[in-house]
């Protein structure tokens, strides 16, 4: 490393899952490191906190299927504190009249199946041969389209590698599928609505979009690589909660060297010479690096951090017009007992429920969010981490975990005055499929996008930070001229949700951050 | 930030008259109108060589109302201009003028136009086109007013030799000490005016900025303080003729605006077009900066230059050679005329590397018609510096005659 300017090569703004992962493989590469985090917690919304007195439950995300299997060995998380309270979770589709119970590796039961119980496992050994053929593309940093070097054409060459070893048969269906919607390859594909409905969930969860937009058998693919980078532990718990995922990432990070300073609000990024050289606190205080790596939202990183002064008139523009409202609300129950839900064995509650009936259901529930509204039959994915994990709530008492969608960050009348009725509508779309459930409640919150856009300092409460679609999406993710984590001001870096691959808890970006980063700044 | 100051039913009107349209009518012998940002405005009305040759020798009236004007106020005001142009307007001073050009993030010319700084936090920006869209794009992020008042205000250049002695008749006591570039406020009579040093012609002249309702007034007495001086009204296509001279760039012509361009790679950056001295890398960052730094650590590949052809046919639109025999194709004329007052066939090109380096002989494609009998000619052209005409006069203050 060459003449190093104050104590710090880069500092880290941001304290999330990414901003962790960046922090770490920074500090494990020795490039001394220091990570702001505005709130008083590490971990953004991967965290974990009490929602009622004794209770506690992941905040933001709460289950974690797409977290690499290798990120996590790498920076050794399970010695850092890392444990797991479930893996290899199934899922289960309910509705007032039963329920399906399927998993990834495409074992389904369920009444009324029919031909469903041979198309599944096809289907999923289809999709997986897809997802395992894009996986280490989608994995990566995308590839540069204009004078690209050789390291980008071995990345396109080993994708179409790949591709082509998928044989005739799986490349022609990935070529129909991958422009079409969700809506129209589920309903190709299933007769159940439950069963459609809810693999429709897996892909709009989180995302601006109904299972009928443009693009979403994209999202769903996505997903699912991400699922297959995951490998054997599938859908998975932390001991803890997601915050301990978090914890493990601050561990791993704070054991290579890197410092992690909590309650520190990152006003401005300073720009020296046409390069970002440190950053001023909200407390007037400024710190000087090598270089900066945002892990905030891209609009809050070039809008607020950096300001428009430094960057071009066009950038701005486009920055200002990324899409980014969240629409996807959080529900928290704090349960005297478990609750039971009708046709789901007992025994099979432990699993992420979909309460998503059929396609029509989701797509309905999205028609109301495009004006401002919200359905009266939302879709809800939901967990009940006490079932495998008893510290999170006082002895034989249970928490229930829901992401509500869909809740469009801007709401008529606003969230202020709509926080009880959408409270109780979730509460009695849960009822419905689990009878004298609301006797149980003994305490409730609800998290809309803009308490998560205020707690977790995202942009729109938008869990992605911008849009997963086809414009926001790999090589253009999440606008030209910052695509591959580097920005138009030199020395300045994204890390966060807003890059390749985007949202969900998986450190992917934080990690290819940290490795744009070394190669960029010259520090290995 | 406003919308355009369009009146409701403005669609009936594709082309509004300027406040001087009464005027420039009854003038035109010709009949020979063109559109001008939503205005219908003069080409020729007599004779483009009697018009040229006022400009260059009494004093004329060119109606410049049409000139996009907008209004730029706020604490931000200086610091939005200057991410937003290529130059340092932050040294402009109050009652100046900056000639500036700005940039897509490409370091592409979007136009040029003049920055008048009215005030310590407002500024006006005169533009050939429209240009709304890009103000208000490069707006985000700065407490800034923007406001076309394009329509609020008529404007007349006044350019030519005698033009200061015809502004001093008409009773503007102390406009002789306007230098360029410099603008003051004058009343006389029942006109408040403003009046600037500035110009298209690069000859001595001035424009004059005045309330619509007062612009038939103003003329009139202009014409009457202009009567033994020759004064006479001009068109566009004589007013062509004195830019090229001086060198100055046509919008659409010489090149074309970045955000109007569709085909890649024909936009043009300020240091191809020989705009260099307009580009202020020191002042910290404008939009296109980073791009501009690049080009110019690459070197350009190409430049805007002057070229005096052989011969006396004006090389319109011609592609231009290394060689004689049209085999190597090194770029291509923007604007050509044959000067009268040079005596020379002058050109603006776009001339690719090594080819535009000053002393550099190219070859010029020219198509002449003989009584609609087509033939080509191969001419010699010299790269050469510009401007091809540049007048003392043009600076010197107080005028010779004033």
């Amino acid at each position: 490393m060459s003449a190093p300017s104050g104590q710090f090569d880069a500092i880290v703004v941001g304290g999330g899952h990414n901003g962790l992962a960046c922090a770490a493989f920074l500090a494990r590469a020795g490039v001394r490191v220091l990570l702001l985090e505005a709130n008083a917690t590490l971990g953004g919304a991967a965290t974990t906190r009490a929602f009622a007195p004794g209770f506690r439950v992941s905040a933001g995300a709460h289950l974690v299927h797409q977290l690499p299997a290798a990120l996590a060995r790498e920076l050794e998380l399970e010695r850092h504190g890392l444990q797991w309270a479930a893996q290899g979770l199934s899922s289960a589709a309910l509705a007032p009249t039963g329920s399906v119970v399927f998993d990834q590796g495409g074992g389904i039961t369920g009444a009324d199946l029919g031909a469903d119980l041979q198309a599944y496992p096809e289907f999923m050994q289809r999709m997986r041969r897809l997802a395992a053929a894009l996986n280490p593309t989608l994995e990566g940093v995308p590839p540069k389209f204009e004078d690209h070097g050789w390291r980008d054409r071995l990345g396109l060459a080993g994708l179409g590698w790949r591709l082509r070893r998928l044989g005739r048969r799986d490349l022609r269906e990935l070529l129909r599928i991958a422009g079409m919607n969700a809506y129209d390859l589920l309903a190709d594909n299933f007769g159940s609505p439950l069963l459609q409905g809810a693999l429709g969930l897996d892909a709009v969860l989180g995302t601006n979009l109904g299972p009928r937009s443009p693009g979403t058998v994209m999202t769903l693919l996505c997903r699912l690589a991400a699922q297959h980078g995951a490998g054997a532990r599938g859908i998975a718990l932390p001991r803890g909660g997601v915050g301990a995922l978090s914890e493990a990432l601050a561990a791993a990070a704070r054991a290579a060297g890197a410092e992690l300073r909590t309650a520190q609000v990152v006003e401005r990024v300073l720009v020296v010479d046409d390069r970002a050289a440190g950053v001023r606190l909200a407390s007037g205080e400024t710190i000087q690096a090598r270089c900066v790596v945002s892990n905030l939202d891209p609009k809050a990183s070039f809008l607020g951090l950096v300001g428009a002064e430094h960057l071009d008139a066009g950038f701005v523009r486009r920055a200002q017009r990324l899409r980014a409202r969240g629409l996807a609300a959080k529900l928290h129950l704090a349960l005297d007992a478990p609750p039971t839900f009708t046709g789901l064995p007992d025994a099979a509650r432990g699993a992420r429920l979909v309460i998503a009936p059929s396609l029509d259901h989701l797509e309905r529930a999205y028609n109301h969010s495009k004006y401002r509204q919200y359905s009266a039959a939302p879709a809800l994915e939901i967990t009940l981490p006490t079932l495998h994990d008893a510290t999170l709530a006082p002895a034989g008492k249970h928490v229930l975990s829901a992401i509500v969608q869909y809740a469009p960050y801007e709401i008529e009348g606003g969230w202020e005055q709509q926080r009880g009725r959408f409270t109780e509508l979730a509460i009695d779309t849960l009822e419905a499929c689990a009878p004298g459930l609301r006797s149980l409640v003994r305490a409730s919150e609800l998290l809309t996008p803009a308490d998560m856009e205020r707690e977790f300092r995202l942009g729109g409460g938008h869990w992605h930070h911008v849009d997963l679609a086809l414009d926001e999406f790999f090589a253009v993710r999440p606008l030209p001229g910052a695509t591959r984590h580097a920005t138009p001001l030199p020395g300045f870096y994204l890390c966060g949700a807003g890059c390749h691959p985007g949202g969900g808890v998986m450190g992917i970006a934080g990690r290819n951050a940290a490795r744009q980063v070394l190669a960029e700044e010259g520090l290995r | 930030m406003s919308e355009p100051s369009a009146a409701p039913g403005h669609f009936r009107e594709p082309l509004r008259p300027t406040p001087f349209h009464e005027r420039t009518r009854s003038l035109s012998q010709v009949d020979s109108f063109v559109p001008w940002a939503g205005y219908t405005t003069v080409d020729v009305f007599t004779t483009v060589e009697h018009e040229y040759f006022a400009i260059r020798n009494a004093t004329t009236l060119y109606d410049l109302t049409p000139m996009v004007k907008y209004r730029i106020a706020g604490p931000d005001a200086a610091r939005y201009l200057n991410r937003l142009v290529t130059r340092d307007v932050a040294k402009l001073k109050v009652n100046r003028v900056s000639y500036c050009v700005w940039c897509n993030d490409a370091g592409d010319i979007i136009d040029d136009g003049t920055v008048f700084r009215m005030a310590a936090d407002e500024y006006r920006l005169c533009t050939a086109e429209w240009q709304l869209d890009w103000l208000l794009a490069s707006a985000l992020g700065f407490d800034v007013e923007i406001e076309e008042v394009t329509s609020e205000v008529a404007a007349l250049a006044v350019q030519g030799p005698t033009s200061c002695a015809v502004l001093k008749r008409l009773g503007l006591a102390g406009v002789e000490r306007l230098k360029p570039f410099e603008f003051g406020r004058f009343s006389t009579g029942e006109l408040e005016l403003m009046v600037s040093r500035t110009g298209f012609t690069g000859d001595l002249g001035y424009e004059v900025w005045v309330e619509p309702a007062r612009a038939l007034a103003l003329w009139d007495a202009l014409m009457e303080a202009g009567r033994k001086r020759g004064i006479r009204a001009v068109g566009s296509r004589a007013l062509n003729i004195a830019r090229i001279e001086a060198g100055f760039l046509m919008p659409k012509i010489d090149f074309h605006s970045a955000e109007a361009s569709i085909r890649l790679g024909t936009g043009r950056s300020p240091l191809e077009l020989g705009l260099g001295w307009l580009v202020d890398f020191g002042k910290g960052h404008f939009t296109g900066r980073r791009a501009l730094l690049a080009q110019q650590r690459r070197g350009l590949e190409r430049q805007l230059v002057g070229l005096d052809v052989d011969g006396n046919k004006p090389a319109l639109n011609a592609l231009l050679y290394s060689d004689r025999d049209g085999q190597h194709e090194i770029g291509s004329i923007s604007s050509a005329i044959w000067s009268p007052t040079c005596k020379r066939n002058i050109a603006l090109a776009m001339v690719d590397a090594p080819h535009f380096a000053v002393g550099s002989t190219v070859w010029a494609e020219i198509y002449l018609s003989r009584e609609l009998v087509w033939e080509r000619r191969m001419r010699r052209a010299r790269v050469v510096e510009k401007p091809f005409f540049a007048p003392e006069r043009r600076r010197l203050t107080p005028p010779a005659d004033c």
